[in-house]
């Protein structure tokens, strides 16, 4: 197979039908090309040798032998990257390949190109680095007294509060009301969440072609691609425009494609030899070649008066950033601003603190910070209801933010959060009878493990409320472009950027063109950087709201276009940018504008967990949902979106956890590391709450 | 070294490092990416192919071990334009999000429904565990494997 840039015409419906993906019949002909799938006549294998320590000083790099064996035609260390060393997605502190210090067990230090993946891995093998052990940091506590991983402090000077602790990414405090404050009852409970990994199944991947005058097309899975032109280019001393990304087929992403992977290494491989390179990651390298979700601690306080109201919340949160700084900065502050999940608070201390160590590095993952807060909120929710007598979904009713209430950093809630509307639908969703014994072990905890009849098995039904931003935040205004060409035949072509992760964007591109241009004759032009503008990224919960605000300006620019001047072709770009926000005040974590987040949204889940109590196994048997989406563009993907999601909820909840030792992974593999399967999976009713949100296109969350 | 095998019905020929497996032969010397490179080590079932009707991780399979053998990967479900109905039902279903493990499910669906036409719940849960998919729960899946059955 060779690269060809797949055009995706779609006849589908109108926004709020439900539809069918078109992109549906090539992936199950396994007719779809991921980027994994990629090549190119003359193609090299490219491979990445890694750091076996999670600290050490580099003494000596040796790369003769590796240059002398058969097939290899390239062997590069940082000495060959011919522009900046470092790249980041908000501030370049990570080497392309290692310097003079490697700070994590996985940390790329040279880059091969072969003939034949084998000889790739041979030539790796033949490579001599001399490494000297330097002190660990792997604990997040005690981080904050070792000796500083970045001394020159990559965040400072950007309008945080300034911290002097050594490998402080990023400290937030939000004082909110009087923090104070007593209550008559007083529940505190120390909280501890695992890393997860994205754990996408298509792994990290990519083609680079040199261009032959210099230049260099990447084909890659990411969720951003003109991002990745920005990091890419300043390495490669290229201008932008030399730099052309192409999404290739993503394979999943869930915030694990934000970061680069192998987008430089592939460059710099090809322009070095002249000839197309590939490179795609084995899962063991997937494992270290991402950013994870951020391991946390957390410590709560929460105090009540007696009939159930709270008076004052007091948290502190340490969230383990790895190595590099990547997302961390956005990850604490979202921890922090979702910290006390959607309830009325009128006096909070917040304190979120992102830490440097040689653990692996963590950034984007699904939920981003406001999931770690979640499981810690929701379970000091149950432990007051419990201190109370109070039912746990009467607390909460009790306690709901609504709109015109405010955030702890003062934002006042002015858009859609039906709070109450969501909790009252997931409460009333029929829980399931409870299967009688004997049954089949398979549908016992533990399934066919179960090796009792069921004797210790008990039922207990949880309830909890989720809380997250949509869109970015804190002044990082990003926009999306979109360019919409009417041809004189009525026939439409569609360009945006944005990545096709899974999610379905390309059908909500579609049919917002549809419903706009009113014509079925809508073709989605392949994203690449080369003909429109960013899209902004497939992440934060953002890209149907950018894309359909977009689309739907560009559509009705080009219909009025083409109205006025009555005959020709209309090509035209339009840049959608979603309301203002403002940072976050670095002392006291209020307001400085109207808002620091876009919007709001909302979840309740009601869930049917059995518990062997003799095998301490776990069965959950049924998950109930009611999920706040504005408005559902495409009812199918959103309800496709909110059972994946409960899967990866569920896996992080009773299966998943990066286990590391000395900073190294331990379970870098689906032999070791679980994620649910068929057997693990309950079913999952799912209630949409349609409540539009003002601001957005549509009305649609996410 | 050389090896013969028959692919999709076809027969088909390789020289290849004997190193290799089974995946690596199908996607990089045959040109047949169908089959996916999701794990590598038997867990996820993406790269999942029937080798003498048999449904085997073709990841844990040498490509020498095929050598005179016959092997139908996701390529060769289809008739031509037409979808396999188990295809079809994955479509119809929005079992489809990004994509990576449909084409090993698509295969371990169609061995299933082959053995055990019309299979309860559980049967299904059970066949298809060794299938790993990140993206949708599994629920539009089961209903893509019920709606292949139904239409049986």
């Amino acid at each position: 197979m060779t690269v060809t840039a797949t055009r995706t015409t779609l006849r589908v419906g109108k926004v709020g039908e439900r539809l069918l993906r078109d992109d549906a019949g090539p992936k199950v002909k396994g007719a779809f090309a991921f980027s994994s799938d990629l090549s190119a006549p003359g193609m090299l294998w490219g491979d990445t040798l890694r750091s076996p320590h999670a600290h050490a000083r580099i003494v000596s790099v040796d790369i003769s032998q590796a240059l002398a064996l058969p097939g290899v035609h390239a062997v590069l260390t940082h000495a060959d990257v011919p522009g900046r060393k470092t790249y980041g997605l908000e501030f370049p502190d990570q080497p392309v390949l290692a310097v003079d210090r490697v700070r994590y067990v996985g940390e790329p230090v040279a880059v091969v190109a072969a003939d034949h993946p084998e000889q790739a891995r041979r030539a790796l093998a033949a490579i001599r680095v001399e490494y000297e052990p330097l002190e660990l940091v792997v604990d997040m506590e005690r981080a904050l007294e070792q000796e500083p991983l970045h001394p020159d402090r990559p965040t400072m000077g950007h309008g945080y509060r300034d911290d002097p602790r050594p490998n402080v990414v990023r400290h937030i405090v939000i004082r909110h009301g009087d923090p104070d404050t007593a209550g008559e009852v007083v529940v505190r409970g120390d909280y501890e969440v695992g890393s997860q990994d994205q754990a996408f199944l298509g792994p990290e991947s990519g083609l680079a072609i040199p261009d032959g005058e210099g230049g260099v097309d990447i084909h890659v899975a990411t969720q951003w691609i003109h991002v990745d032109r920005d990091q890419v280019a300043p390495c490669l001393a290229l201008e932008p425009e030399r730099v052309r990304i192409h999404l290739a087929g993503v394979g999943g992403a869930f915030g694990g494609r934000e970061d680069l992977s192998m987008q430089i290494h592939g460059a710099l491989l090809a322009l070095h030899t002249g000839r197309p390179v590939k490179m795609s990651y084995d899962r063991e390298e997937s494992f270290t070649g991402h950013v994870h979700r951020h391991p946390a601690r957390i410590w709560c306080e929460h105090r009540a008066t007696r009939d159930g109201r709270i008076t004052c919340v007091r948290m502190r949160i340490l969230l383990d950033g790895g190595a590099y700084a990547s997302s961390s900065t956005a990850v604490a502050s979202n921890a922090a601003s979702f910290a006390l999940g959607p309830y009325r608070v009128d006096n909070a201390l917040i304190e979120a603190t992102a830490v440097y160590t040689n653990n692996p590095p963590c950034g984007a993952m699904r939920g981003f910070g406001a999931v770690q807060t979640c499981f810690a909120a929701e379970a000091q929710m149950d432990r007051l209801a419990a201190e109370l007598g109070i039912d746990p979904v009467e607390l909460r009713l009790l306690n709901a933010l609504e709109p015109g209430d405010s955030l702890p950093t003062g934002q006042v809630i002015a858009g859609s959060l039906p709070t109450r509307e969501v909790i009252r639908r997931a409460a009333a969703l029929p829980v399931p009878v409870e299967e009688p014994l004997p049954r089949d072990p398979l549908r016992l905890p533990g399934g066919a493990g179960n090796t009792t009849n069921g004797e210790g098995v008990r039922r207990g039904v949880g309830f909890a409320l989720g809380f997250k931003n949509i869109c970015y935040s804190e002044g990082f205004d990003d926009s999306c472009a979109a360019r919409v060409v009417l041809r004189e035949d009525g026939t439409a072509v569609v360009h945006v950027a944005s990545a096709e992760v899974g999610q379905g964007v390309i059908g909500v591109i579609l049919q917002v063109a549809r419903t706009e241009l009113g014509t079925e004759e809508v073709t989605l032009a392949p994203a690449e950087t080369a003909s429109v503008g960013s899209a902004g990224s497939s992440s934060a919960s953002r890209m149907t709201w950018m894309a359909a605000g977009a689309v739907r300006d560009a559509c009705r620019a080009a219909v009025e276009e083409r109205e006025r001047r009555g005959d020709g072709e209309v090509d035209l770009e339009r840049v959608y940018r979603h309301p203002r926000t403002t940072p976050l005040d670095p002392e006291t974590g209020q307001i400085t504008g109207e808002r620091a987040h876009v919007a709001l949204a909302v979840a309740a889940m009601r869930v049917v967990v059995e518990v062997d109590v003799e095998l301490g196994l776990s069965r959950v048997v049924w998950v109930g949902t009611a999920q706040d989406v504005g408005r559902a563009v495409n009812p199918l993907a959103v309800e496709g979106q909110i059972e994946g999601g409960t899967a990866q909820g569920l896996g992080l909840a009773l299966m998943e956890e990066l286990v590391t030792r000395d900073g190294a992974i331990l379970n870098a593999s689906f032999t070791d590391y679980l994620i649910p399967t068929a057997l693990d999976m309950p079913p999952v009713d799912v209630d949409l709450v349609e409540a539009p949100e003002p601001d957005a296109p549509y009305g649609a969350k996410g | 070294m050389r090896i013969s095998l028959t692919v999709n019905g076809e027969r088909r020929e390789a020289d290849l490092w004997g190193g290799e497996s089974l995946l690596a032969l199908l996607r990089d010397a045959l040109e047949l990416p169908g089959s996916k490179n999701a794990c590598e080590q038997g867990e996820c079932g993406s790269c999942s192919v029937l080798l003498d009707g048999e449904l085997v991780c073709s990841c844990l399979v040498l490509a020498a071990q095929a050598d005179g053998h016959a092997v139908v990967t996701v390529e060769g479900l289809a008739s031509g334009d037409e979808l396999h109905p188990v295809q079809q039902a994955f479509v119809d279903a929005g079992a489809v999000q990004c994509g990576f493990c449909t084409p090993g499910l698509v295969v371990a669906v169609t061995d299933l429904l082959v053995r055990v036409p019309d299979p309860s719940d559980d049967e299904v849960r059970e066949a298809l565990s060794g299938n790993l998919c990140r993206c949708t729960g599994y629920a539009k899946i089961f209903d893509a494997v019920r709606l292949a059955a139904e239409r049986r």
